[in-house]
């Protein structure tokens, strides 16, 4: 992937990243490192440690061991648990996304979905009405929301139209890197076909990086260059996706996806 | 003092203390909510509790008192709460707001401008101005500490989207001296523009919510807005019918079941002086026929 892109310097590594609880191990000694406009797929069983591996990347969790760094935009690698808080809080809210498997989480649901989008560029200092109204309906569109709309709280939105509402309220400040967890959990075949195609789309015409934790192979399949297979916090396979879903050396993995039913 | 049964100002001199330390603490930070360990007083929460125990903490004997509620000096809870203060500090009051060196006050700022010197008490009922958007205090204490305010701007888009122009009437956000944005509790926006460089000291006191905050003389009020949407002051148009004036706040009184509707300052002292200097409005037959009493 590194070629393609036509940078060897990694956006985020993890080294010998851990979390325990007590006697309770979440995950351990995970490394990788993520580059700019790779899509990078966990999946696992629940329970092995998926998400709490995501918390812990996106800074949302402490990790007990090990460290994540992340290329800030001036190009310094920086230790993410060297940041200050304001810091941190400010990178969460322009150069990251984070889709939550619930919209309902990651987004206002009594405000309108103008408001929900246009909240990012508030918080950097937008403070024309009229700009920020015009750059929220164009992502509207973009996701595929009727800009009709606009002013509708997303609690009136179906589960489809809240998911892509989260997706343009995270995309509006065109971050680097996209944390997703279970982008297209508890949606119907159909939705989630199209939202697949439409964050396929917006992750190659945007380069973004992305980490994507799902229990759905066939979502790894789409959306990811790079898969890494989860078992009981632990890595225990990693490589291109084609590779590992065509060709799984570890019995878990050939389990994980023997058990996709044939089509 | 008259009423040797109480402390001076009610309240006994470890409270007083405690309270001014908040306040000096308030001053020190103008817009910042300083958590005090607000007492029971003699009153409801939602009467002013927070406003009195401000008040009584800076209240000495020679001070004069002015209270108003909505502007006005003589509602059932400017009186008694003027009433509790000649009783239990002894300190002279009046409702002339030239002639005070403390105004409390519930929703307005006196139309008179104030002086150096002057301290004006909010009472405020809920000091967070961003409580409605984030219920966590938790969380609306970091966006304060990280001056992270997007969101107010969010509660005001959605005004715009809704209505077509910002219509938070009261309550109107502020950022004060470029740094902490802050509720003015619920005073009209119109007075907003009032607290910006004002020479007096402003104190605010919220009583349940058990917080102070200030804004020290001279200092930058600002209001929020948008570049393309700008903060307008909000009153009736119409003159007072009592006085004429054309820049008072008003208030809308309904006279009759037929509809009929009269627009009066909501500032007393102010519509009494500028009748007693001979202006008149539509309706002023008897002029200076009531006066506040104590």
């Amino acid at each position: 992937m590194t070629d393609a892109h036509g940078t060897d310097e990694a956006l985020l590594v993890a080294e010998g990243l851990g979390k325990s609880y007590g006697r309770l191990t979440a995950c351990q000694d995970i490394s990788f490192s993520l580059y700019p406009g790779e899509v990078l797929a966990i999946v696992g069983e629940s329970g092995s440690g998926k998400t709490t591996l995501l918390q812990l990347l996106s800074a949302q969790l402490a990790p007990t061991s090990g460290r994540v760094s992340y290329r800030m935009r001036d190009g310094v690698l920086r230790d993410l648990a060297s940041l200050g808080e304001a810091e941190r809080r400010f990178l969460f809210r322009t150069d990251w996304g984070y889709v939550h498997q619930d919209p309902a989480q990651g987004l206002r649901m009594a405000v309108s979905a103008g408001a929900n989008v246009g909240e990012r560029l508030m918080a950097v200092g937008w403070k024309h009405y009229g700009r920020i109204r015009q750059t929220a309906s164009s992502w509207l569109e973009r996701v595929e929301i009727d800009t009709a709309r606009i002013d509708d709280a997303p609690r009136t939105y179906s589960g489809g139209m809240r998911q892509r509402l989260q997706i343009a309220r995270n995309l509006v400040t065109e971050p680097r890197l996209v944390f997703m967890d279970e982008p297209t959990g508890g949606l119907d075949v159909s939705v989630q076909a199209r939202l697949l195609d439409l964050m396929r789309n917006l992750v190659s015409e945007l380069g973004l990086a992305a980490i994507v934790v799902t229990h759905d192979l066939a979502v790894a399949r789409l959306l990811s260059h790079r898969v890494m297979v989860m078992k009981g916090g632990r890595v225990i396979e990693t490589g291109l996706t084609d590779q590992v879903l065509d060709d799984p050396h570890e019995p878990y993995t050939q389990l994980l996806v023997s058990s996709i039913l044939p089509p | 003092m008259n009423a040797p049964a109480y402390n001076f100002a009610y309240l006994d001199e470890q409270t007083k203390r405690m309270i001014r330390r908040a306040i000096l603490k308030a001053i020190a930070i103008p817009g910042y909510q300083v958590p005090f360990a607000s007492r029971e007083m003699p009153m409801p929460y939602g009467w002013g509790t927070g406003g009195v125990q401000v008040t009584a903490a800076i209240l000495g004997p020679s001070d004069v008192l002015k209270v108003i509620d909505q502007g006005s000096d003589d509602t059932t809870n400017a009186i008694s709460i003027r009433k509790f203060f000649a009783k239990t500090a002894g300190v002279a009051t009046t409702t002339s707001t030239a002639d005070a060196t403390v105004i409390q006050t519930r929703h307005r700022i006196p139309e008179a401008s104030l002086q150096s010197g002057q301290v004006l008490v909010y009472q405020v009922p809920i000091p967070e101005p961003l409580r409605f958007l984030e219920p966590r205090e938790t969380e609306t204490r970091r966006m304060h500490a990280l001056g992270e305010y997007g969101l107010m701007h969010v509660k005001l888009y959605e005004d715009i989207a809704r209505f077509g122009h910002i219509a938070t009437a009261y309550a109107y956000p502020v950022k004060v001296n470029a740094r902490y944005v802050m509720d003015p509790s619920p005073t009209p926006k119109f007075d907003n523009p009032k607290m910006d460089n004002s020479p007096a000291l402003q104190l605010f006191g919220a009583g349940r919510e058990k917080r102070i905050y200030a804004i020290p003389p001279y200092t930058q009020v600002v209001s929020l807005d948008f570049e393309d949407h700008p903060f307008t002051r909000y009153r009736f148009d119409a003159p007072c019918a009592l006085c004429g004036a054309e820049d008072a706040y008003l208030d809308e009184i309904v006279t009759d079941d037929q509809g009929s509707r009269m627009f009066v300052c909501s500032d007393t002292d102010y519509c009494e002086n500028r009748q007693a200097a001979g202006h008149r409005g539509s309706e002023s037959a008897a002029p200076h026929k009531e006066r506040a009493h104590d």
